[in-house]
């Protein structure tokens, strides 16, 4: 039995190892990442589910704040689903490469001969995946409890949607900027969330605009452009501050 | 194709002091190298600068006669790298840890061949068990488990005996020796003397002067 | 050109050379800045709408530009210390940071000063102002950043990526506020738009804003020799420095 193993081991060919050359595999190493981090949610639920969690907690605040009447809640309610929504997002951003930096996995994930910003749009898209996707679904349910106007719920789960994958995207920068640092997710808040501002003013406006009866597909056509621009150039600055962070 | 690691005149400065000045290594097919030094005496960065992942440094690396700057890639490509951290997620199996970094760094994907690489270092039987159930030294040798698994010309291993029984020591020391044998490298630091090896060759790092 | 900017790169010429600079810097500032405020807070006819309140903008124009201004200054300082690794920049970079985050916290001081008179309220969530409000946070982010990494180098090249991220979203946070202003509330008339200013009102501001700009020059030469010096002090070139003027 142990005779078979053996001849079976590559190792144990006898020939002289070889020099390889780069560049195969890149889409057996993105799509590996993204199941594994996948995985990776499957075995801790509840990382995914805090900042859902969080989301409705926020906005169980603010009737309690400030009042329970339904039509003042109305009138606030794109703007606070947003911001609880991004602030849920912003929390999660945290640990986006925290863990595997803590053991060692990030390191190993650069020693590889793919392109480093690539490689982080996958970790990125497993964010918003398990962030932003479960956030647009449940804003509807949470816009309902502040009675959002009916006719805004697709528009308001489509706003979520695609703006926290800018948010993802550019938190992402953040997230890696800090990830070396032992207290970095005060910071990583500090300096991610002016660069959100705009996110939050068309997500919110896309919601207001669809029940003013304005154009709120105009609004969710410049959030696609963002995330263009966040696809385009978030990564490299991801990977540039990765490298910084891993020889501090 | 065989191998050759060159560094000249390196010099790494860190928060005002020189880790090492005009270091000259070369690194051949067949060699084992130790590098030497106390705590903090910069051995783990001069891995680093070596395989290419800190690029802040005077003096010029060449892999395969090529500046690293140009052929980064390519060094990656034959490279295998054990750092500090063991690289092992906790809340995946061995299995899956080592599937994944078949899958990144562009290897054939065999569960097969990942089981014959665990058997080597011992684990039989602690396949499918999620590591963080498993002790230190047992994560450990799930990296340890790459040396089997991926073939690749040249090994880095920083302080790779950390958390190893002995009997594990022996074995590695073992691997290392037949791995200079088929005509791979190996970089390593440890507090260990190596004595199962021949040939072992040294570099000390001890402030600002450094003999390959 | 090329031998120039690499030797312009080296600290030690850069030392030399903004020591000859400096002292004009000094005296441009100096005599901008007190010919523009006397001639503004006093000579310049008042407005015809807002009386005197008007002269603040002697203080929050020229503010306001170097604000914004000193934040691209940071961002092309960043990307030439990234990509040609010239020190010289980074410190720039890094001793410029605190003078654009006192200045766009001027531009908001004097816009809320000018704002009790006019708009009857300290702050108003004017399209500029909250710009300005924004680009502080983002001043304030960059300093953080850099604060926090213990080594030099790391906290250089942070710092630079951070600004040249936020240099990027300078543009499109400032057109998303403008727009988020027109749609919430029709514009009321603001600091600095007014129909045509007679030649009495617009020169001194013009001599301010240049003056402002030459202190930003001093400023920057000055803080960036003595940051040299810090940077530096193990090397020969200060020691012997030191040597000859002991």
């Amino acid at each position: 039995m142990r005779q078979e193993v053996r001849s079976l081991d590559p190792l144990d060919s006898p020939g002289l190892l070889r020099a390889r050359s780069s560049g195969a595999g890149l889409g057996t190493a993105l799509s590996a990442t993204l199941k594994r981090d996948l995985l990776m949610v499957t075995r801790r639920p509840g990382d995914a589910l805090t900042p859902l969690m969080f989301f409705a907690m926020v906005i169980t605040l603010f009737p309690l704040g400030i009042s329970p009447d339904a039509d003042q809640l109305a009138l606030i309610a794109p703007g606070i689903l947003w911001v609880a929504a991004l602030l849920a997002a912003l929390l999660s951003l945290d640990g986006l490469f925290r863990t595997d930096h803590d053991d060692g996995t990030l390191e190993q994930l650069m020693l590889t001969p793919h392109p480093l910003p690539l490689l982080v749009i996958a970790k990125v898209a497993v964010h918003w995946l398990v962030t932003g996707v479960p956030l647009a679904l449940l804003a509807p349910l949470l816009g309902l409890m502040l009675s959002l106007p009916e006719g805004s719920y697709l528009v308001l789960s489509a706003s979520v949607a695609l703006g926290s994958a800018c948010i993802s995207l550019i938190g992402a920068i953040g997230a890696a900027l800090t990830v070396g640092l032992a207290r970095g997710g005060m910071l990583l808040a500090l300096i991610v969330l002016p660069l959100f501002m705009p996110v939050l003013i068309f997500g919110s406006g896309a919601i207001v605009a669809v029940i003013e009866g304005g154009a709120w597909l105009a609004h969710l056509a410049i959030l696609g452009a963002f995330l263009c621009v966040a696809l385009m150039l978030a990564p490299w600055a991801i990977a540039a501050s990765l490298r910084v962070s891993l020889h501090d | 194709m065989s191998l050759s690691l060159e560094a000249r005149q390196l010099a790494c400065e860190r928060d005002g002091r020189w880790l090492f000045r005009g270091l000259d290594l070369t690194l051949n097919a067949g060699d084992v190298m130790r590098i030497e030094g106390p705590n903090g005496s910069g051995k783990t960065t001069l891995l680093k600068v070596l395989c290419g992942q800190i690029v802040d440094v005077e003096g010029e690396v060449l892999w395969q006669g090529e500046p690293l700057r140009r052929v980064r890639s390519e060094l990656l490509a034959n490279l295998l790298y054990l750092g500090h951290g063991a690289g092992v997620k906790a809340h995946l199996s061995a299995l899956e840890n080592l599937r994944w970094y078949q899958a990144i760094s562009g290897d054939q994907v065999s569960s097969r061949d990942c089981e014959l690489a665990l058997a080597r270092v011992g684990l039989v039987g602690f396949e499918e068990v999620p590591a963080i159930q498993l002790s230190a030294g047992q994560q450990r040798r799930i990296a340890l488990a790459r040396l089997h698994l991926t073939p690749r010309l040249l090994w880095v291993l920083d302080e790779p005996f950390i958390a190893i029984d002995a009997e594990g020591v022996a074995a590695l020391e073992q691997l290392l020796a037949e791995h200079a044998r088929r005509g791979g490298a190996v970089l390593v630091t440890t507090h260990h003397a190596l004595e199962r090896i021949e040939g072992l060759r040294s570099l000390r790092l001890a402030g600002e002067v450094a003999a390959a | 050109m090329w031998a120039f900017f690499h030797k312009l790169g080296s600290p030690r010429w850069f030392y030399a050379i903004a020591s000859r600079f400096e002292p004009w810097c000094w005296a441009l500032a100096l005599i901008l800045i007190v010919v523009g405020s006397v001639w503004g807070l006093v000579f310049a006819p008042a407005d015809y709408q807002q009386g005197n309140s008007f002269r603040i903008i002697y203080v929050h124009v020229p503010a306001a530009f170097l604000g914004q201004s000193i934040y691209i200054a940071m961002a092309v300082c960043g990307f030439v210390y990234m990509v040609w690794k010239i020190r010289v920049a980074d410190m720039a970079a890094a001793m410029m940071a605190p003078l654009g985050a006192v200045m766009t916290f001027m531009a908001l001081l004097s816009g809320s000063v000018w704002g009790k008179p006019t708009w009857g309220t300290w702050w108003q969530w004017d399209a500029r102002l909250t710009s300005m409000l924004i680009l502080l946070f983002l001043y304030i982010g960059v300093m953080v950043l850099r604060a926090t990494f213990y080594r030099l180098e790391s906290a250089a090249r942070a710092a630079a990526i951070l600004t040249m991220v936020g240099v990027v979203n300078i543009p499109i946070i400032k057109y998303s506020v403008e727009w988020w202003n027109t749609l919430h509330q029709p514009a009321s008339f603001t600091i600095t738009e007014r129909p045509a200013m007679p030649v009495e009102m617009w020169l001194p501001l013009l001599i301010m804003v240049v003056g402002f700009y030459a202190f930003f020059a001093a400023f920057t030469l000055t803080r960036v020799r003595s940051e040299i010096l810090r940077r530096e002090q193990s090397k020969r070139w200060v020691q012997d420095m030191f040597r000859e003027k002991c």
